[in-house]
């Protein structure tokens, strides 16, 4: 079951933020591929490529230029390819508005951005290990639903 | 018009199951949904015919000990959380007697292979049944509590806010307004 590799995108326009990500999911005992996308738009033009292998899950930031992570949920939410995938909000708000808003969007977990990088490591493994919870075991997807 | 479902999860893998192994003359007898006891020689030939008609459905034969193993201590858990005279014993021995393995040998396999503990995930799988009766039925949360063995409303209360970050009524209110989003889209 090791062996198998988590495939998982994020896209953030913030460079620092994109790094430490990167560097947080490096050092956890779950074995990824992270792909990094500088906007929505670019996470959107990746996803309907024809050969795409499709990520396990998503993290989207919720500001960002050209395309933000609210206009991205929704088209993900509304295609019949990738309806399905799990997605993951990471963003510095917390006000209870866009929380409940990105919910009733369809968004599966609400990331808040950890202001230390030892909380990052901590909350990207838990995240990581509930999307492992619901693709291996018999959860009920329709109501995957955590704030973390 | 909208129409609701309820599903029997476990009648409907059996029946499911059944149809297959039947259409290929096999026979059988089926344990549990994720335990099947296959009479006939099972050669390669009718191996590789049922495993490519599951595999879309997304069910797979499972051919590592492992993977077996933990797909049974999973079902053992629901089985345990699911049946009245069970749900009071304790999870340790209720496994290590059922699965004939030691309890230590059983929690070193699961937390190898699925970067959780039996614990944490059994802790999951309740909070998982309790968002379910909240969400399908009108059972309250005292009787959520009670059904699901919690000791109280407010233990209930306090590991559901623990594990989903949120409280049961904020995801209860969360889950009516998207019913009703779904609703109302459907119907334009």
């Amino acid at each position: 079951m090791h062996t198998t590799l988590l495939n998982i995108v994020l896209a953030d326009d913030d460079e620092d933020d994109r790094m430490l990500f990167a560097e947080a999911i490096e050092e956890i005992s779950i074995r990824t591929k992270l792909s990094l996308f500088n906007h929505g738009q670019e996470l959107m033009d990746y996803l309907v490529l024809p050969n795409v292998v499709l990520p396990s899950l998503i993290f989207l930031d919720l500001n960002m230029p050209i395309k933000n992570g609210m206009e991205c949920l929704k088209e993900i939410r509304s295609n019949s390819k990738l309806k399905d995938l799990c997605v993951a909000i990471y963003s510095t708000s917390s006000s209870e508005n866009d929380i409940e808003e990105t919910f009733l969007n369809g968004a599966n977990i609400y990331v808040k951005k950890p202001d230390n990088f030892a909380k990052l490591r901590e909350v990207v493994e838990k995240v990581l290990q509930l999307n492992w919870q619901y693709h291996t075991s018999n959860l009920n997807k329709d109501t995957f639903l955590f704030r973390i | 018009m909208k129409i609701f479902l309820k599903y029997d999860f476990d009648a409907l893998c059996k029946t499911f199951i059944k149809e297959h192994l039947d259409a290929l003359n096999i026979s059988y007898a089926i344990n549990s949904i994720n335990e099947v006891v296959i009479k006939d020689d099972f050669t390669g030939e009718k191996h590789s015919i049922l495993s490519d008609a599951l595999k879309k459905y997304g069910i797979e034969i499972l051919t590592d000990q492992k993977s077996t193993l933990i797909e049974r201590i999973k079902q053992a858990i629901d089985d345990m959380l699911d049946d009245d005279d069970n749900k009071n014993l304790k999870l340790s021995s209720y496994l290590s007697d059922t699965l004939n393995y030691s309890y230590t040998y059983l929690s070193t396999v699961f937390s190898e292979n699925t970067y959780t503990s039996i614990e944490n995930y059994t802790i999951l799988r309740k909070v998982d049944l309790a968002k379910a009766l909240m969400c399908n039925t009108n059972l309250t949360l005292t009787e959520i509590a009670y059904q699901l063995n919690y000791s109280s409303v407010a233990h209930l209360s306090g590991q559901f806010k623990k594990t989903t970050g949120l409280t049961p009524s904020a995801f209860q209110n969360i889950m009516k307004k998207k019913k009703n989003i779904i609703y109302n889209t459907r119907l334009k």
